[in-house]
């Protein structure tokens, strides 16, 4: 007989983090400049966490996790900041030879993710054939035992010891809702993880008691057997963008980038982009209320 | 006077007639303009995004617009966009790649050094292994030169082309359908023999010399005339669509679509 499930789920970020440990492998989900939990890729940032594993549809949590010094591999398809292509951090660290790369098709991407959801050693697929990504990576190929002998990629289960996300909403069972146009692969991040934690902009009671009726059951994209812990961090996102609520703080994320250029150093710009905590983080970008008047994006 | 980045944007946009109920994707201003000016005229059976994850039946223009103004006929989102468009075929993109070389194959990854430790890191492949190996691709240049069209083979082959020592025995290459190259200077396809790329009109001004010049690989010489010129109506459609005139800062000084002799 296995132990009663704790119900309460929640906590708060630095809990979160001291989950993780040293040479572990976490995903990171949203994509690019969206919908990223930020707060708690600040909350790694201010630990001593080191040798980890990063994967992701990378933006500024990729940048700023390899600027620091805390990724020793990146397994990714690319790293952007939208209006800004290259991401400025990453580029550095990747130009330095700092980190080993897994580079990956962004398809390939999610699936590996959903190989390690289903507890498979891979899944075939054609993506790859006929470019340099098989090579570099050290994928295998696999045959077809049907007729057709069709050759393909073995794409690798990619198992993550952690996977973090940032949600609209989640009460303290951790049945989540996500109210943005696009759920992106978060999903199949919290499936191919050990543990999932996410941040959310509100916590609440019982989410079936809210005020949107049945519909919003729509928005809970990942059952809550797959999330371990729930912290409530309004703003979690920013500068990333958190639809409906507000859009990519691109101001914020050119001082980001400018700072790549000039000094170049991370340990003398970390705490403009990091902050003691997340108060003082929130603070120095004009408070929650700033946060939620970045303009929604249009693409 | 039509200009240079309007004659190349009705260019692109042929290269989506008659594809049939597929995903247009323009990736950057001329190419989006492009798929959208094939909805608009000659080919309305498109589907198309608003850039973000909406399905749209009124192409959405580029540029600053209200967020509240969005309408969508349906929902693609990237959540969804491996099994409803790319992998199952049901897409044509075009893109602009950093690289391309005589096969086809495309770079947009890292430039120089090694894959360890690129000299310049660009985006990463993105999608391009799987865009290229499940459905047709065009691509947009707007500055040919050889450091863009190179000798030998790009960098990192980020996307599939034509190159017979890139094709695993047993592998199903079927898919791969590189369809046309607009650049700055002239029109080309892959019609050549073993899909070599061929020159097929060259834009009003330009002569095969100067597309050859710009080129680090070998061409062939299947001009058929001068580029078309953009008509009134194309010309009305893509002021609409383009409503910022972010088009005119796609080349230096946006110059005329006739080159000065």
């Amino acid at each position: 007989m296995t132990a009663p499930t704790r119900p309460d789920k929640r906590m708060d970020a630095r809990a979160i983090v001291a989950n993780l440990r040293d040479g572990m492998t976490i995903g990171i989900g949203g994509w690019g400049p969206r919908r990223k939990p930020m707060a708690l890729v600040r909350e790694i940032l201010r630990s001593p966490l080191k040798d980890l594993t990063i994967v992701a549809y990378g933006g500024a949590d990729v940048g700023m996790l390899c600027a620091a010094g805390k990724v020793k591999k990146l397994i990714f398809a690319f790293v952007s900041l939208d209006a800004i292509p290259l991401e400025p951090w990453f580029r550095k660290a990747r130009e330095s030879g700092a980190i080993d790369v897994l580079e990956l098709d962004e398809g390939m991407l999610q699936w590996g993710l959903k190989a390690a959801a289903f507890g498979l050693p891979f899944l075939p697929t054609r993506v790859g054939l006929g470019t340099d990504l098989a090579a570099l990576g050290g994928l295998k190929t696999v045959t077809s035992p049907y007729d057709d002998s069709e050759v393909l990629i073995a794409m690798p289960a990619l198992k993550l010891d952690v996977a973090l996300l940032h949600v609209n909403e989640s009460d303290w069972r951790g049945n989540v809702q996500l109210f943005g146009a696009d759920f992106y692969y978060d999903e199949w991040f919290a499936k191919a993880a050990d543990q999932c934690f996410v941040s959310c902009e509100e916590l609440v009671e019982r989410i079936e008691d809210g005020v949107s009726g049945i519909g919003a059951a729509h928005a809970n994209i990942i059952e809550r057997c797959f999330i371990s812990g729930v912290a409530h961090i309004p703003g979690g996102a920013h500068p990333s963008s958190m639809p409906p609520l507000h859009g990519p703080d691109m101001r914020a994320f050119k001082a980001y980038a400018d700072a790549a250029k000039d000094t170049g150093d991370w340990s003398a710009v970390a705490d403009q982009f990091v902050g003691t905590d997340e108060a003082a983080y929130l603070q120095s970008v004009g408070g929650k209320e700033a946060v939620m008047n970045v303009p929604l994006a249009v693409y | 006077m039509a200009s240079l980045v309007e004659l190349c944007i009705v260019a692109c946009s042929e290269a989506f007639r008659g594809n049939g109920e597929v995903v247009a994707t323009g990736v950057g201003p001329v190419p989006r303009l492009a798929a959208g000016l094939a909805k608009r005229t000659h080919s309305p059976e498109l589907l198309m995004t608003d850039g973000e994850a909406y399905l749209v039946e009124n192409p959405v223009p580029l540029g600053p617009r209200p967020y509240d103004g969005r309408t969508a006929a349906g929902h693609l989102p990237f959540s969804r966009f491996f099994d409803s468009a790319v992998w199952t075929g049901r897409r044509h993109a075009m893109v602009t790649p950093t690289q391309i070389d005589r096969f086809g194959q495309i770079n947009l990854s890292y430039l120089g050094g090694s894959h360890a430790q690129p000299k310049t890191q660009m985006l990463g492949v993105r999608g391009f292994p799987g865009n290229t190996i499940y459905h047709p691709n065009s691509f947009f240049f707007p500055a040919h030169s050889p450091r863009t069209f190179v000798p030998g083979e790009v960098d990192m082959v980020s996307g599939v082309g034509y190159n017979p020592a890139k094709r695993i025995a047993g592998g199903n290459f079927s898919g791969v359908d590189l369809r046309r190259i607009v650049t700055n200077l002239c029109v080309m396809d892959f019609g050549g023999p073993d899909h070599a790329i061929q020159v097929i009109s060259l834009h009003p001004g330009v002569d095969f010399a100067a597309v050859v010049a710009a080129t680090g690989f070998d061409l062939i010489d299947a001009v058929g005339g001068e580029t078309p010129m953009p008509d009134d109506a194309q010309l009305a459609i893509i002021a609409e669509l383009d409503p910022h005139n972010i088009r005119a800062t796609i080349f230096r000084d946006n110059p005329p679509a006739r080159a000065a002799a």
